[in-house]
C-alpha cells in the first residue's frame, strides 16, 4: 500500500491495477493509479493507440421526475432543454455569484430522466446544491457507489468500444450515449472524454466493472490498449485546455473568464448565476484563463505568478511538460488585454529565474 | 536503494561528498529520485552565489511535482552541473555521480560533521518507508 492511503476507498478496479503494477496514491477519497509504467508513455498510448482509465470515483445524480428538465435547466448554465434524448452536454453549475461550483456532464435520456456526472472532489457539495436548488420539485438521487466508470480513449478507442459493446456504438456522434447490454448488467456507453481523443466513457455497475475492465484489455491487445493512470490523465487534458476544478475553476472564477462561455445560454431562460453572467459579459471580462508555451526550461506550476516587465498579470492554474509537444506548457489567469495570443508573460519559478512563454490559441495540441 | 557510506547526508534528501579541504559535491539522493520520478527540469543557482545551510539552491521538476533543493552547508556555489540543463535526468540514472548539482566551497568544512552519516540516512529511510507500507 502507498502513504496515507488508509481510510480512503477502493474502487471496483483496485486489485485489477494493483495486480498491473499501479502506482496508488489517495485521490478525491479514493486509492487510485496514478502510473502504471510511466506517464510519458501513457500520454503516448492514448494519443496514438488507446487506453483505459479508472475514473469510477466520479460521482453520478440522477433527476427524476416530470419536473425533472426544468429543475435542471435552472441549475445549470447550458442549455439542456435543447439537447435531444440521448444527447450529452458539457456544463458549469454556478453560484449566485457566477463562480463555479463545478464543472459536468448531463446525459439527457429523457425530459423526466437526466443523469449526471460530476467531479469526484465535489459530489458531495454538488449533491447538497441540487438538493437544496430542486427545493423538492423532482427527485435527486445520488448513485456514486452504485456506478463504476470507466474512460476508453484514443484512435483506436471507438473499435475497442465497439468489439466489447456493440457495433451500434461506433455510429455515435461525439456526446451521445448508448444502454447497452454487458453480460447481463445495464452499462451506459458515452462519446465523452477529458483527452482531446475519440472514444468514449462507460458508466458500469460496480459488480461488472472488472469483467469489463478486462475484457476491454483482452479484446484490445492488437490495438495497443493498456491502463492509464491520473498523471497522463492531468497531462492529455492540460495540452487540450481542458478546466481542472479546483485548479483552473471554482467558486472564485467565472465560466467566462475560464473561457467556457460557449456553456453559459444566457438566453435560455432563468437560471442560477445568469444576472451575475450576463452583467460581468456587459461590462467585459477583466481577466481570463489563458494557455501558454514556455520558451526554453522551466515547468510553470499552479500558483506560480504571471508577469508582464515588473507588473504581475496574473497567476498559473495548472502546467507540466506537454509529452506531446516536448515543451513546458501551461494555463493561467491573465489581466485582460494580456490574455491576447503572441503576448509575452513571464512565468516566476518561486523566485529562482523567470521564464518567458508565449500566450497561445488553445488548444495547445491539435490531432494530426 | 544505493547509499554511499563516504558521503554525508540531509534529512531533506540531499547528499554531500568531500572533494578537498573545502570543495563538497552536493546532490540529491537515490532514495529522493525514486520518489520524485522521471525528472524533466532542474533550476540551479549562479556561480558565485553566496549560500546559507538551508537555503534554497535549486529546483527539481519531475512530471508530476516540482521539489525543492536546499544547500546542506553554507558557502559559494564554485560549481553547477550543467549537464543537467541538457539531461536532468541523469539524477534518475546516476543520482551519486553524474547526476550532481553543485559545487560549494566552504569556509569551515567541519560544517560537515552536523550532517547525517550513511548508516543515520539509510535507518532514516527505512523508517519512512515504513510509514509509507502501513
Amino acid at each position: 500500500m502507498a502513504a496515507g492511503t488508509e481510510g480512503q476507498r477502493h474502487t471496483a478496479l483496485f486489485a485489477d491495477h494493483v495486480r498491473a503494477g499501479g502506482r496508488m496514491v489517495p485521490f478525491a477519497g479514493y486509492v487510485l493509479p496514478i502510473q502504471y509504467q510511466g506517464i510519458a508513455a501513457e500520454h503516448e498510448r492514448v494519443r496514438t493507440a488507446v487506453g483505459l482509465f479508472d475514473v469510477s470515483h466520479m460521482g453520478e445524480v440522477l433527476f427524476r421526475g416530470p419536473k425533472a428538465l426544468a429543475t435542471v435547466q435552472r441549475i445549470v448554465t447550458n442549455d439542456v432543454a435543447a439537447a435531444k434524448p440521448g444527447k450529452a452536454v458539457y456544463t458549469p453549475v454556478c453560484l449566485p455569484t457566477g463562480g463555479i461550483v463545478d464543472d459536468m456532464i448531463v446525459y439527457k435520456e429523457a425530459d423526466d430522466r437526466l443523469f449526471i456526472c460530476v467531479n469526484a472532489s465535489n459530489k458531495d457539495k454538488d449533491f447538497r446544491w441540487f438538493v437544496e436548488q430542486a427545493a423538492g420539485e423532482c427527485e435527486v438521487l445520488d448513485l456514486s457507489d452504485e456506478y463504476a466508470q470507466v474512460a476508453v480513449q484514443g484512435p483506436n478507442a471507438p473499435e475497442l468500444l465497439a468489439r466489447v459493446l456493440g457495433e451500434d456504438v461506433r455510429g455515435l456522434k461525439p456526446f451521445s450515449f448508448l444502454k447497452k447490454d454487458f453480460r447481463g448488467a445495464d452499462v451506459i456507453v458515452a462519446t465523452t472524454g477529458y483527452t482531446g481523443e475519440p472514444g468514449g466513457e462507460v458508466y458500469v455497475p460496480n459488480g461488472a466493472a472488472s469483467a469489463l475492465w478486462n475484457r476491454l484489455l483482452e479484446a484490445g491487445k492488437d490495438l495497443g490498449v493498456g491502463p492509464i493512470g491520473l498523471g497522463a490523465r492531468d497531462t492529455l487534458r492540460l495540452e487540450m485546455k481542458y478546466c481542472l476544478y479546483g485548479n483552473d475553476i471554482d467558486e472564485t472564477t467565472t465560466p467566462l473568464e475560464a473561457g467556457i462561455g460557449w456553456t453559459v445560454k444566457l438566453g435560455k431562460g432563468g437560471f442560477v448565476g445568469r444576472d451575475a453572467l450576463l452583467k460581468q459579459q456587459r461590462e467585459g471580462l477583466k481577466r481570463s484563463l489563458v494557455a501558454f508555451v514556455v520558451e526554453g526550461k522551466g515547468i510553470p506550476r499552479h500558483e506560480y505568478p504571471l508577469f508582464v516587465g515588473d507588473r504581475q498579470v496574473g497567476h498559473v492554474t495548472s502546467g507540466t511538460l506537454s509529452p506531446s509537444l516536448g515543451v513546458p506548457v501551461g494555463l493561467g489567469y491573465v489581466d485582460v488585454p494580456n490574455d491576447r495570443p503572441g503576448t509575452v508573460i513571464d512565468v516566476d519559478l518561486k523566485g529562482m529565474r523567470r521564464a518567458p512563454a508565449r500566450v497561445v490559441e488553445p488548444p495547445l495540441y491539435k490531432r494530426p | 536503494m544505493a547509499v554511499p557510506k563516504d558521503y554525508r547526508y540531509t534529512d531533506s534528501h540531499e547528499w554531500v561528498r568531500i572533494e578537498e579541504d573545502n570543495l563538497v559535491t552536493v546532490g540529491i539522493t537515490d532514495y529522493a529520485q525514486e520518489k520524485l520520478g522521471d525528472i524533466v527540469s532542474v533550476e540551479l543557482p549562479r556561480l558565485g552565489d553566496e549560500v546559507e545551510r538551508g537555503e534554497r539552491i535549486g529546483m527539481i521538476d519531475s512530471q508530476k511535482a516540482s521539489s525543492e533543493v536546499f544547500a546542506p552547508v553554507s558557502g559559494v556555489i564554485a560549481e553547477v552541473n550543467e549537464l543537467l540543463n541538457d539531461d536532468p535526468a541523469v539524477i534518475n540514472s546516476d543520482p551519486h555521480e553524474e547526476g550532481w548539482i553543485v559545487r560549494i566551497e566552504v569556509e569551515e568544512i567541519e560544517q560537515i560533521d552536523d550532517l547525517m552519516s550513511a548508516d543515520d540516512y539509510e535507518e532514516l529511510i527505512g523508517r519512512l518507508d515504513e510509514e509509507d507500507a502501513d
